[in-house]
């Protein structure tokens, strides 16, 4: 049974960490959006709408699995979160409809003029709005405020995440994902101004990243959730401290001398792939922290068969899934990383 | 209140993603057929329809999968208890839905964006694989709802489901049959507002193409129309079978009887259990629900008050529904015939006012079809296991909530419908 629960976290895992890869990019150019330069304004959002439009709905499809993992094989934690964090997911879903589609409708306004500027506008804004929101959402399954007792209305929907933790984990996220969004589109352009703007966005994205994570530390540090503590004694999440630390050093560099964009995006995702391996580990295996208690993954897992079932249309989803996806990949984005 | 609030929430989301759905399911075959011409006869006019399909399959999609993916989460905001206790047994075909939309999307980002990068065959293949995908899909969302009506695969611990069985779940009675009917729905409802709408713009500016458009989706509506009544009948004898209240709520039938009587029409009373007004067709019921004129149908005076569905909304609903289905294969017929026999007389005004017409015929009926199933269910949310008070969310407010989506959807609907305007102008523009 513990063997089938940490088989089916491994692709919850994975789900998160691909839906963060590739998703988190697309919001991160709405994100991106909103701080164009005024002079390549036009050129830089062109460049989004074709990187992002023929992979967009693709990358989407990874949270519609993490979802269904989740109330499939841990239907506990995925009832106990639409409860009691209602209005961050609420918020959450709105953005994520509103983002879906103003992309897509400023990509087929065909007239131009006067709709495209709101279409844009609704995209960033909803960008850094979901964004956010996953930040907090995720930020508040770790902090354990969720209160199934309380009955207050604050205890009942704020309190769990109208908190500076959480809040520092939504800029978190917003910085995160607009970091990674720069150092893909990096690759996307041959233009040289274009580059340099996206480097700067992308350090710039960096810094934001490192203050929110000195914050996050900083607010997560109380009596019964030790954040610091528990990371800097899970020897999983310290290993990934360390090399996401050093391999800032080669990041810095290849982002102000204009080093080879392959090189840049390599090393992002490394570094976005390590923090959210820290996350995890310092996580499991505990799925949820409430006031009366945590809820582990162990706990929350559904029976046996279901578990079993679970895992086997994943093995076989995933290898029908992942030749397709390599194959979009390769059809939309050979050229670029060729050339990179 | 908040059960109220709750269950229309839920019927907005849902009534709303289903016109999105089908378009998804039924268009990219429109779609590759048109391209199939294309790559065929070398006709440009093909290509062009492609094109501009394509284009309306893209906004649709986006619409339809944003819509979609609020809908899984939806689910446990508003029902906990139910995804709680439904989540670990029917979790399967949502698991394997996840799969069918992986594909979906990946096959509509090659066949949008991939014109020149592909082989024509193999990009011809992945228009086909988005409309395969979202068959796929589809019956996978089903068996799930299926499951809802003819509950299988778990014994009912006194409210704790164990042994649980995920594939008899999945597989349960009806799904195969609800599945069968909503996809044919899918192409009925959007084969008829697709050929409406091209005869429309036809009429309006004679540009050949909307007749070719007009033609194409009028033979997949029309073969899905002459399918639909024998699918439907099909349905009701599963209903018959497994839900008797739910059947006596759609016929507005109270008193048990042999040789039951098919009610045309009719306004019930649940006061009284009297239906005025309906014109009655001897032992029509009895033949239509168990194949024998002389079955006894049970009627909902011998069924316990408490679990009876709303009586007059599943009938007038059900009644909807199947005068749609009768008239548009009645018209699928002369259609066909004309197209047959005498393809110029198609082209006439008179007809393809028809067709004008039957825009919205098919997307009503299916709404009023959903209506008829998830009424017709109540007051369970899992047929004679779980009531749908007993999973409703126990926060407060749901309200506020279902202001907000349909403030949304609504929005979503006038835009979808503006850039819909938009590219047809933009189309006239380049045929012109
Ligand atoms: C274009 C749409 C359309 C048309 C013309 C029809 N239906 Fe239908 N019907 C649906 C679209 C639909 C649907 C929306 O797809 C439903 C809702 C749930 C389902 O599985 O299919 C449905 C449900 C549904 C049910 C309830 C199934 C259940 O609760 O499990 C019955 C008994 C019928 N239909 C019977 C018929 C009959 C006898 C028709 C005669 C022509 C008919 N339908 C035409
Ligand atoms: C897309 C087509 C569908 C439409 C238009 C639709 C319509 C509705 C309506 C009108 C209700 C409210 C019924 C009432 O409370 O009187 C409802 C409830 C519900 N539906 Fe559906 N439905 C659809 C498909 C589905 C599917 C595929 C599922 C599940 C997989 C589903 C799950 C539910 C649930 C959980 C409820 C709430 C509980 C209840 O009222 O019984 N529905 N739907
Ligand atoms: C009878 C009801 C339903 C049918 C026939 C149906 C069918 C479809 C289809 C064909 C799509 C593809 C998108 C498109 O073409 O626009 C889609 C999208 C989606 N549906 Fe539904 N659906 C139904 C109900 C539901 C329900 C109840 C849920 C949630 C539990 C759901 C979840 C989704 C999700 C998550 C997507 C987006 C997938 C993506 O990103 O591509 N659907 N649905």
């Amino acid at each position: 049974m513990s063997f089938l629960v940490d088989a089916t976290l491994v692709f919850l895992a994975a789900g998160i960490l691909f839906y963060v890869l590739f998703g988190g990019a697309d919001f991160g150019a709405g994100i991106l959006e909103l701080f164009l330069h005024r002079k390549h304004a036009d050129e830089q959002r062109r460049i989004i709408s074709r990187a992002m439009a023929p992979v967009w709905e693709a990358n989407h499809v990874w949270l519609v699995l993490v979802v269904v993992i989740l109330f499939v094989g841990f239907p506990k934690v995925y009832t106990t979160v639409s409860i009691f964090l209602h209005l961050p997911v609420m918020a959450l879903l709105m953005g994520i409809v509103a983002r879906g589609c103003a992309f897509t409708f400023r990509h087929y306004d065909t007239l131009g003029g006067a709709y495209y500027k709101s279409y844009s506008a609704a995209f960033s804004l909803s960008s850094v709005w979901t964004a956010f929101f996953i930040g907090v959402t995720a930020g508040a399954t770790m902090l354990g405020r969720m209160d199934p007792v309380g009955s207050t209305f604050y205890s009942a929907y704020l309190a769990s995440w109208l908190n500076p933790f959480c809040l520092c984990m939504g800029l978190f996220v917003v910085c995160l994902f607009a970091f990674l969004a720069a150092v893909y589109l990096c690759g996307e352009t041959q233009s040289a101004p274009a580059q340099r703007i996206l480097r700067r966005q992308g350090a710039f994205a960096l810094g934001g990243m490192l203050a929110m994570g000195v914050g996050v530390f900083l607010f997560g540090n109380g009596p019964t959730f030790p954040l610091a503590q528990m990371f800097f004694t899970n020897r999983m999440s310290q290993v990934s401290f360390v090399i996401a630390t050093l391999l800032l050093w080669p990041l810095w560099q290849g982002l102000k001398n204009e080093a080879r964009s392959f090189r840049v995006r390599a090393i992002g995702v490394c570094i976005v792939t390590l923090v959210l391996l820290g996350w995890f580990a310092v996580q499991y295996p505990v799925a949820l922290r409430t006031t009366v208690g945590d809820i582990t993954f162990q706990a929350a897992a559904a029976p046996e068969a279901t578990l079993r079932a679970l895992l086997a249309s994943l093995i076989v989803g995933v290898l029908i899934i992942l030749p397709a996806l390599g194959y979009l990949f390769r059809v939309f984005k050979w050229e670029a990383l060729k050339q990179s | 209140m908040d059960l109220l609030a709750a269950r229309w929430q839920m019927a907005i989301s849902l009534g709303f993603h289903i016109i999105y759905a089908s378009i998804g399911i039924a268009m990219p075959f429109l779609m590759a057929t048109s391209y199939w011409l294309y790559l065929r006869n070398k006709k440009k006019i093909y290509l062009t329809l492609t094109k501009a399909w394509s284009k309306g399959v893209a906004i649709f999609f986006a619409v339809g999968a944003v819509s979609g993916t609020v809908l899984s989460f939806e689910l446990g905001l508003l029902w906990p208890k139910f995804m709680e206790h439904a989540g670990p047994i029917i979790g399967m075909p949502f698991s394997w839905e996840g799969t069918a939309f992986f594909l979906e999307a990946i096959a509509l980002g090659i066949f949008l964006y991939g014109w020149k990068r592909v082989s024509p065959y193999l990009h011809w293949t992945c228009g086909l694989l988005v409309g395969i995908a979202g068959v796929t899909s589809a019956f996978f969302v089903i068996c799930a709802n299926a499951w809802m009506n003819s509950p299988a695969g778990f014994d009912w611990n006194g409210g704790n489901p164990i042994n649980i069985d995920p594939w008899a779940a999945m597989f349960n009675d009806a799904a195969l049959l609800q599945g069968l009917h909503m996809v044919v729905a899918a192409f009925q409802a959007v084969g008829f507002a697709v050929a409406g709408l091209h005869a429309l713009l036809w009429l309006r500016t004679q540009f050949d193409l909307h007749l070719k458009a007009t033609k194409i989706a009028f033979c997949f509506a029309a073969i899905a129309s002459l399918a639909q009544p024998i699918v439907g009948d099909f349905a009701a004898k599963s209903v018959a079978r497994r839900q008797p209240a739910k059947l006596a709520a759609m016929e507005a039938h109270f008193e048990t009887m042999k040789r039951a009587p098919l009610l045309v029409g009719g306004i019930p009373d649940e006061a009284t259990g009297k239906t005025r007004f309906g014109i009655e067709l001897p032992g029509l019921l009895s033949f239509l629900a168990f194949g024998d004129f002389d079955a006894e149908v049970k009627g909902l005076n011998d069924i316990p008050r408490k679990e009876w569905p709303p009586v007059a909304i599943t009938h007038y609903a059900f009644q909807v529904m199947v005068g749609i289905g009768t008239l548009l294969a009645l018209f699928s017929l002369v259609g066909l015939l004309f197209l047959w026999r005498a393809p110029k007389k198609f082209e006439s005004p008179t007809l393809l006012k028809v067709l004008v017409a039957c825009i919205p015929l098919g997307f009503i009926a299916i709404e009023s079809g959903w209506v008829v199933t998830e009424v017709g269910r109540q007051p369970w949310i899992i047929y004679g296991f779980m009531r749908t008070s007993e999973a409703l969310t126990p926060r407060p407010g749901v309200i506020y909530s279902l202001a907000l989506y349909a403030l949304i959807y609504a929005l979503l609907s006038v835009v979808s419908v503006f850039l819909l305007t938009a590219q047809v102008k933009s189309l006239h523009k380049e045929l012109r």
